[in-house]
């Protein structure tokens, strides 16, 4: 069958999610290259993956709970909770990073071949799903050494991974137009960052915020609900979570990821010329 | 059957002058802009639109090769950009009937963590090319490229000729039905251009359409039916290859046989040198005011050297009009204080033949390191001269040295 491509002005192309899917392959590659560079020539390699929230754990629960005697929801081991936090928020935040520098490092691509320009985002993801994927292991066999059994509210855990992949897709497609563009972006990402992880659950239960003045303010960050249902389906029915709030999230990540889909689409053909 | 339609091509980009052409700016000059727009008018009319092409209209058949040729900024590179949908045009329509491929670099997206192997997958599928077509043309192209010895080596530890042969080698088995190239030939040695060129052949004889940027207008001319002449963001002759090199070399050979800058700050250079001036001079033959294969020239070069106790020697190019190098001479190195640094490059008469030749020079650190280049520093025409003879055919060749070449009767045949 003949190939015809129209190319004009402002033309969003009809077969663009066509394209896209005829790309596949070359998102796979893409991903597996992010993969496998991403430890070349360091001493501990992949050990690394294991280690940072290890780590980051351990300070953590020093830090919250013996310096600052934070207390977790009644019947969840501390550091349970914290290592649940992290492994969701690790995801959520690397993604979101990858994502919004993920044209700019690969500005060699974009100023030299075609392809959607929406396979550079998706395939950022990947190193941050393998990561997520260690994580959750490293807390599976804690569990084990907390005599913390799981329920079967984990069957929901894919739920809550695609909404927190919605929410980064969300943010990070926004962010890596602008980041094209001005390059101030770089700077600020890591800042929100930062401020995310203390406005999220992650080292506390949402249960603080119930019936304050700012619980109406803490709920719109639709990274609460996910982190909260998380932790639900991790740590079982002992951990605080509001299932109201999944609806308000859902709404609030589909909606930002249309805005942000509709914002790439309209800048993507000219990336190259900000490059 | 004609398989691009292009109808009022246009580009524009903004300059800002005030800020970077084009280039990213920063979030501060948004924010400051807008606080500023009502005081400062003048920051709106320095913003001044560039037409990298305009109004550009053309039909290509299935099976053309179409050669393109214009000066660097005439909007070629723009044209493929938007061919290759890596933009998007500003007005405009183009209508393409079949897979088009566009080798505009060499090697786009290797990786130089990755093995050669790993790299042949990865810039296939990135050129478009389907995993199983990889499989199937993989010893083809290890074979073509002549790296089967470090398939398993990371990229990064190649040489830069068996990066460039490796990055051909995938590109050239892709099968498009449109091949879009750009200036890619300029690099490797000549074998692998050699058989680059031969690759384009083969892939043009096929029936497949080829469109292909050179300023090497010999292999535009050796690959290309029909050419495509832009100057200034407008196509402005299209038609037969020979034709149109023809009309795009009459055009263009504009002598510049001398060239100043007095004001060090404006200089073409950088922080380690400054060009001042390049000269050609030419000490003509029978008061004729113009240069032709007798003529004995000069080439002077001045530079302002910035460094102190910098080891610096000159490299010369010359060239031929089509893009050929004829010939390359270095200066020995020699330590220079801060100041300016004049070079003589003497061409004897009777060496190069009739023809437009360009030269470039490049300043060169501690005999390996390009500190600047400067291209098309000098162009310049040697016109024919001939005496006693009766034949004015163009005589072949691009040098015509005089040497000591004799001819004389050494026996004699007695007639009885």
């Amino acid at each position: 069958m003949q190939h015809t491509t129209t190319i004009k002005a402002g033309g969003s192309e009809k077969d663009y999610w066509k394209d896209l899917w005829r790309n596949k392959q070359l998102l796979l590659i893409l991903s597996k290259r992010d993969i496998s560079v991403r430890y070349k020539q360091t001493l501990l390699g992949v050990a690394w993956s294991v280690l940072r929230p290890i780590m980051t754990m351990t300070v953590m629960v020093f830090v919250f709970s013996y310096v600052a005697k934070l207390k977790g929801d009644e019947g969840v081991p501390y550091p349970l909770m914290v290592l649940c936090g992290i492994t969701i928020w690790t995801f959520f935040a690397n993604t979101f990073s990858q994502i919004s520098s993920s044209i700019l490092i690969n500005s060699n691509l974009v100023s030299k071949v075609y392809f959607p320009r929406l396979l550079m985002p998706l395939s950022s993801v990947a190193v941050g799903f393998v990561d997520f994927l260690i994580t959750l292991g490293i807390f599976l066999i804690l569990t084990v050494f907390f005599h913390h059994p799981l329920s079967w509210n984990i069957l929901y855990l894919p739920a809550f991974l695609l909404l927190a992949f919605i929410t980064s897709m969300g943010f990070g497609l926004f962010f890596a137009v602008l980041n094209v563009r001005f390059r101030d972006i770089g700077q600020l990402i890591p800042f929100i960052v930062q401020v995310g992880f203390y406005i999220c659950p992650i080292a506390y239960s949402s249960r603080l915020a119930e019936g304050t003045w700012y619980e109406k303010y803490y709920n719109l960050n639709p990274m609460v609900g996910i982190i909260d249902g998380f932790k639900w389906c991790l740590l079982g029915d002992k951990a605080y979570f509001n299932p109201n709030s999944v609806y308000s999230t859902a709404i609030i990540s589909v909606v930002i990821l249309i805005l942000s889909l509709i914002y790439f689409r309209k800048k993507e053909n000219t990336f190259v010329d900000h490059i | 059957m004609s398989v691009i339609t292009a109808e009022n091509i246009s580009k524009k980009y903004i300059i800002d002058h005030k800020h970077k052409a084009g280039g990213p700016s920063t979030f501060r000059d948004v924010v400051s802009d807008l606080f500023s727009r009502k005081s400062s008018h003048t920051d709106y009319t320095e913003k001044e639109e560039f037409w990298a092409l305009k109004d550009v209209n053309f039909t290509i058949d299935q099976g053309d090769r179409i050669g393109i040729v214009g000066h660097n900024g005439a909007g070629k590179s723009t044209l493929l950009k938007i061919l290759s949908r890596i933009t998007e045009p500003s007005t405009g329509q183009i209508k393409i009937d079949g897979r088009v491929a566009s080798l505009l670099e060499v090697g786009t997206g290797f990786h130089p963590e990755l093995t050669g192997r790993e790299n042949i997958y990865l810039n296939g599928a990135i050129l478009g090319m389907a995993k199983r077509e990889i499989k199937e043309s993989f010893d083809a192209i290890v074979d073509f490229a002549g790296v089967e010895k470090f398939l398993d080596t990371p990229v990064k530890r190649y040489s830069s000729g068996m990066y460039v042969r490796l990055g051909f080698a995938i590109a050239a088995h892709l099968n498009p039905e449109i091949l879009i190239v750009d200036e890619v030939l300029a690099v490797g040695d000549t074998e692998f251009q050699k058989k680059c060129l031969g690759k384009m052949r083969d892939v043009s004889e096929s029936g497949r359409t080829l469109l292909f940027v050179s300023h090497n207008l010999t292999a535009i001319q050796a690959l290309c039916n029909k050419s495509f002449y832009f100057e200034k963001g407008q196509l402005i002759d299209q038609g037969e290859t020979t034709h149109i090199v023809t009309n795009y070399l009459s055009k263009v050979s504009h002598k510049r046989m001398e060239r100043h800058w007095d004001d060090i700050n404006q200089a073409p250079g950088n922080d380690q040198v400054r060009i001042k001036s390049f000269r050609l001079l030419a000490e003509y033959q029978d008061n004729l005011m113009h240069i032709d294969v007798r003529t004995p020239m000069n080439f002077q070069f001045e530079f302002w050297n910035m460094e102190e106790g910098a080891n610096l020697n000159l490299s010369m190019h010359l060239y031929t009009f089509t893009g050929e190098c004829i010939f390359n001479v270095g200066t020995e190195s020699q330590q220079f204080g801060k100041g300016l640094v004049t070079g003589v490059c003497q061409i004897p008469g009777h060496f190069l033949n009739d023809g437009s030749y360009v030269v470039s020079m490049m300043v060169v650190k501690d005999t390996s390191t390009v500190v600047y280049n400067m291209e098309e520093a000098l162009v310049f025409d040697i016109e024919d001269y001939r005496e006693n003879v009766t034949w004015y055919g163009k005589w072949p060749g691009y040098i015509r040295p005089k040497l000591n070449f004799s001819i004389r009767q050494t026996e004699h045949l007695v007639n009885d």
